[in-house]
């Protein structure tokens, strides 16, 4: 992979790298300031911040799903052309599940497969081991209406899994599910994660969440979406329940709060803010 | 074991038919004891008498008029998605066409079914085609949202992956449209239905006609109100068979998946 290119002495390069990029929508709203981001190599990055600051679109822009009004992104130092080819694929787990109804478990988790051509000799053993990374062997020959919204869920990140991809989007997956759940899936995820070193973006909203999973977060702030500050997580990995009760988490989540409270503060000038 | 009266399935087979019984009973028991005239209003044995006897004749009739009903509805359900699928290729080719599928809509049949049935010389094949005109609209509307009606989420996932037209057309457009098209199929027939009867009555008054609606109009001539009532049955009959095949067909599609299709558990 991106390994092989540098040398040891050299830190691999950037994944994705957001240079000046903005966002104004069709209607006028001004949903990203430039933002500057470099998403490392191996990374668990996640955004957090105030409803409505852009960290949706922000994701959405690294995905290619939509273009940036001004300024550019570099993937894997090049065009978003190359992407999807061997050791540049990309995956992106949305808010909600987003599964086909018509289709049973297995053929939704296998889709991107089918899509990318990938014969069914080869692609079954992959759909059966992403299930079961998961938790959700045996379950292939549902539908998904006779899942739960967790187990749903879980069946997205599965179909993320299965392309073995080198970077990993994730807008909120488990924002609609318990605490107890959210934290069991928490758990998975970041083993998952420990296990491919897979480079990921994650949105939440929740503190607790952010501190736990990210080797960083980047705190958003609204009208106009920027990156307000950025806070590097070096607890060493992998990270077990022991964490989450240690005072070093709760130091960090209380840092953590103290900036998403000063990021949801009105802004005072109002020279870029064009709604005050 | 459920008592019988609770089985689902019981009371919807079981409730239907014994309202019908009940209305049928009334229905004789009035007309026997105010002794109404036949001519007037049959009675229920009257118009079994009637289908007993002429079983011959009025069966042809169906036959006729379910045939024109049939090839109608097949017409329309061929054009009907072929039109949907132009419409969703193409705004231009939609916003052209639209107000004039609109204006087929909204056109009377029985004013222009006296135009076609002038204008084409064989009279199944004009039928056929006033039919079709009535069943068209549903088919064209119906499948064109539901061409349209595709998840957000489900259309980025497909972008993400570089998925190309065909792909995203058979995996997914087709089968997002699926529960419209069952929709507008069972809207459908019972048009093309009443569509073959329409054309049939102003053909029938033409003298040019066999169907179902001729012998109506025959049977009104000859006072026969038994005959014109067994024939309104077999209309009636028809219908109901057209609806719960599309019906049925629906539920074979859709049952694994759609909610419109299951069942709610318990
Ligand atoms: N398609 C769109 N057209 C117009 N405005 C949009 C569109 N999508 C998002 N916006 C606006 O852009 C801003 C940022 O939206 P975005 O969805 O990125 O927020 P978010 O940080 O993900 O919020 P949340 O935490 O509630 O999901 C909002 O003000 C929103 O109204
Ligand atoms: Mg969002």
């Amino acid at each position: 992979m991106t390994a092989g290119h540098a040398t040891p002495t050299e830190p691999a390069p950037p994944v994705v790298e957001v240079l000046s990029a903005t966002k104004t929508f069709a209607d006028g709203t001004k949903a990203l300031a430039p933002v500057d981001l470099s998403i490392r190599d191996g990374e668990f990055l996640t955004l957090i911040g105030p409803s409505g600051c852009g960290k949706s679109t922000l994701l959405k822009l690294v995905a290619n799903l939509i273009e940036p009004t001004d300024g550019r992104l570099v993937w894997w130092r090049g065009g978003f052309d190359q992407v999807g080819e061997a050791g540049k694929k990309l995956a992106f787990v949305f808010q909600d599940a987003t599964l086909m109804p018509w289709s049973r478990i297995e053929a939704n988790v296998r889709l991107p497969l089918d899509l990318a051509g990938v014969p069914k000799s080869v692609s079954a053993p992959k759909v059966a081991d992403a299930l079961k990374r998961v938790g959700l062997d045996g379950f292939g020959d549902r539908y998904p209406r006779q899942l739960s919204g967790g187990m749903r869920m879980r069946v997205s990140i599965a179909r993320a899994l299965v392309t073995d991809p080198n970077l990993l989007l994730m807008d909120e997956p488990f924002g609609a599910l318990d605490e107890f759940t959210r934290n069991k899936l928490d758990a998975d995820l970041l083993a998952l994660w420990w296990e491919r070193k897979l480079t990921s973006v994650f949105v939440t909203h929740s503190i607790y969440e952010a501190v736990f999973l990210s080797t960083r977060v980047a705190v958003m702030a609204a009208r106009p979406g920027r990156i307000f500050k950025v806070m590097e997580i070096d607890e060493p990995m992998p990270r077990d329940e022991s964490f989450r009760e240690s005072a070093r988490f709760a130091d960090l989540c209380r840092q953590l709060s103290a900036w998403l409270a000063d990021a949801s503060l009105p802004q005072r000038s109002s020279a870029m803010d064009p709604d005050a | 074991m459920k008592p019988l009266i609770e089985s689902d399935r019981f009371v919807r087979v079981g409730a239907p038919l014994l309202i019908g019984a009940l209305l049928l009973g009334v229905w004789e028991y009035a007309c026997r004891h105010w002794a109404v005239p036949v001519y007037l209003f049959p009675k229920p044995s009257d118009i079994y008498g009637s289908l007993a006897k002429d079983w011959y004749p009025l069966l042809g009739a169906l036959y006729v008029t379910m045939k024109v009903t049939f090839q109608a509805f097949f017409f329309a359900v061929l054009l009907g998605t072929l039109i949907a699928f132009m419409f969703v290729q193409s705004r231009f080719i939609e916003i052209s066409f639209f107000p004039y599928a609109v204006l087929l809509q909204v056109t009377p049949i029985v004013a222009i079914a006296p135009l076609i049935i002038i204008l084409v010389k064989n009279t199944q094949v004009a039928l056929t085609v006033c039919a079709t005109l009535v069943a068209l609209f549903p088919m064209i509307s119906n499948t064109t949202i539901g061409l349209r009606s595709v998840d957000q989420g489900l259309q980025n996932l497909f972008r993400m992956n570089k998925a190309n037209r065909t792909a995203t057309l058979l995996r997914l457009r087709i089968p997002s449209a699926l529960p419209y098209f069952f929709a507008g199929l069972r809207i459908s027939s019972g048009l093309a239905l009443i569509g073959a009867v329409v054309a049939e009555f102003v053909a029938g008054t033409g003298g040019r006609s066999s169907g179902l609606a001729y012998e109506i109009l025959q049977a009104g001539f000859q006072l026969d109100i038994p005959r014109m009532f067994a024939a309104l049955l077999l209309i009636a009959v028809a219908g109901i068979l057209m609806f719960v095949l599309m019906a049925g067909l629906s539920k074979l599609a859709l049952g694994g998946w759609h909610e419109s299709e299951i069942t709610a558990e318990t």
